[in-house]
């Protein structure tokens, strides 16, 4: 099987991987690009775990093959924080313990940057539409939403 | 597995015509990309055709209708303003399709072409009267939407035909359209029955009406006695009634872990009299 060579923007920075055609973005950021914040969970699009931004549109890596991300830009967990100092989102998660075993949280955490991003002051209920494809099997989700609406106001208040 | 990028239409037409074995086009991928994890398709050949320009595209056509790229995702639909407000049934039937990831890349084209009877974006593109324009080796050809699906995963297009746009036609004035599914839960569901609703009226007549049932047979549906029911009526009572029986009487449901078929049917009118009303009073509120 031929290999694809992939030039591409992960975090700001430019990458560059060889491709089999099959793998999934997913597995090209895990294994060739050694970023494992991404994790997969179900691998068909379900859980959220592997959310990523694709040329800022929030998709599941998984459903991306890693030759689509040719010249394209990928944001990953790994670029959420600046330099050593966490985003808001990850110390809220983190004062709230809106987690559990964490396997989810990548994906939440660049699942709800996204949405505040559109909507920095969102509802309960929005939030739980916008994280519905975002499943965590600890947390019942009302820490979650408690802790993305703690650093939507924070956000707001610094801006 | 070996992967193109053409740049035409014509180019991936002529790529799948040639093709010896298994192909497949990658438009969204949420279909295709589950599959072949499930093993379900094993493509010698598969052709990402989100390379080709336009396809990312919503424009106005000539006639004021409306063309949509092939690799529009729903997310994109919904924040278009003015599709939304021509054809308010075609965007809720697209945007109820999976998670805010999905809707990053899941499209009307590849919902079409993956030929679920319960695909939720096909029965408001079939209320609406939308057009598919296929690319095959031979040249372009257009296609009612009604026409592409043949059964449950299969279509009508034959070797190296690939669908290269989808066209809506023109609103018009006084027109509106709805889409509503019955799903047990709130989101991220299949469709047990869907309804799409797409009228016009004069005055409060209803003068032109088409009416779309999903998942209660092999092949979306279009019943045109359902539609018969409404036109020439104010939407009153005794046209609600007669949808309702006309909306039963196309149903021809199979029994699942998600619905009976007594229930499928019951919802089917249900849906067809709630969807009916919306689109109603879309068309004579002024657009939503």
């Amino acid at each position: 099987m031929s290999r694809i060579h992939v030039t591409t923007t992960v975090n700001g920075d430019t990458v560059e991987f060889l491709a089999d055609p099959r793998e999934t973005l997913l597995d090209c950021l895990r294994d060739h690009v050694g970023l494992t914040g991404s994790k997969e969970g179900c691998g068909t699009g379900d859980c959220g775990a592997c959310s990523v931004r694709l040329d800022g549109t929030l998709v599941c890596s998984c459903l991306v093959l890693g030759v689509e991300a040719q010249g394209r830009t990928v944001e990953t967990i790994e670029g959420m924080a600046t330099g050593g100092e966490l985003h808001p989102l990850q110390r809220k998660f983190i004062e709230h313990a809106a987690l559990q075993c964490g396997f989810c949280t990548p994906g939440i955490l660049v699942a709800a940057k996204a949405l505040l991003e559109k909507n920095a002051n969102p509802t309960d209920t929005e939030i739980r539409y916008w994280l519905a494809g975002n499943l965590c099997r600890c947390t019942g989700y009302d820490k979650i939403i408690r802790a993305v609406q703690d650093a939507a106001a924070e956000m707001r208040g610094a801006a | 597995m070996r992967y193109h990028a053409p740049q035409t239409f014509e180019e991936a037409a002529q790529l799948a015509a040639q093709a010896p074995g298994v192909t497949r086009f990658l438009a969204g991928g949420t279909d295709v990309l589950v599959q072949l994890r499930a093993a379900m398709v094993r493509p010698d050949d598969l052709i990402d055709i989100k390379k080709i320009p336009g396809t990312a595209e919503i424009s106005r056509t000539a006639d004021e209708g409306w063309r949509i790229g092939v690799a529009v995702a729903g997310a994109q639909l919904g924040a278009h303003a003015g599709l939304k407000a021509d054809w308010p049934g075609v965007v809720e039937g697209m945007e109820l399709v999976g998670s805010t990831q999905v809707q990053g890349r899941a499209t009307l084209t590849g919902n079409l072409c993956n030929g679920s009877p319960a695909a939720d974006s096909v029965p408001g593109l079939v209320a609406a009267g939308a057009v598919a324009e296929i690319t095959g080796p031979t040249g372009k050809r257009t296609v009612a939407v009604e026409d592409i699906p043949t059964g449950p995963g299969r279509t009508s297009l034959t070797k190296g035909e690939v669908i290269s746009a989808l066209l809506l036609p023109p609103r018009g004035a006084h027109g509106g359209d709805a889409y509503l599914r019955f799903i047990p839960r709130t989101e991220m569901d299949i469709a047990v029955v869907g309804c799409a609703v797409s009228l016009t009226v004069e005055g409060a007549t209803i003068t032109a009406a088409r009416v779309v049932l999903g998942a209660v047979a092999p092949t979306v549906r279009l019943v045109p006695d359902a539609a018969k029911a409404i036109i020439g009526t104010a939407l009153d009572d005794a046209a609600l009634a007669a949808l309702t029986k006309a909306a039963e009487a196309a149903c021809s449901p199979i029994d699942d872990k998600r619905g009976t078929i007594a229930f499928r049917t019951e919802v089917a009118g249900v849906l067809a009299r709630r969807a009916a009303r919306i689109a109603y009073d879309r068309a004579r509120g002024g657009k939503q």
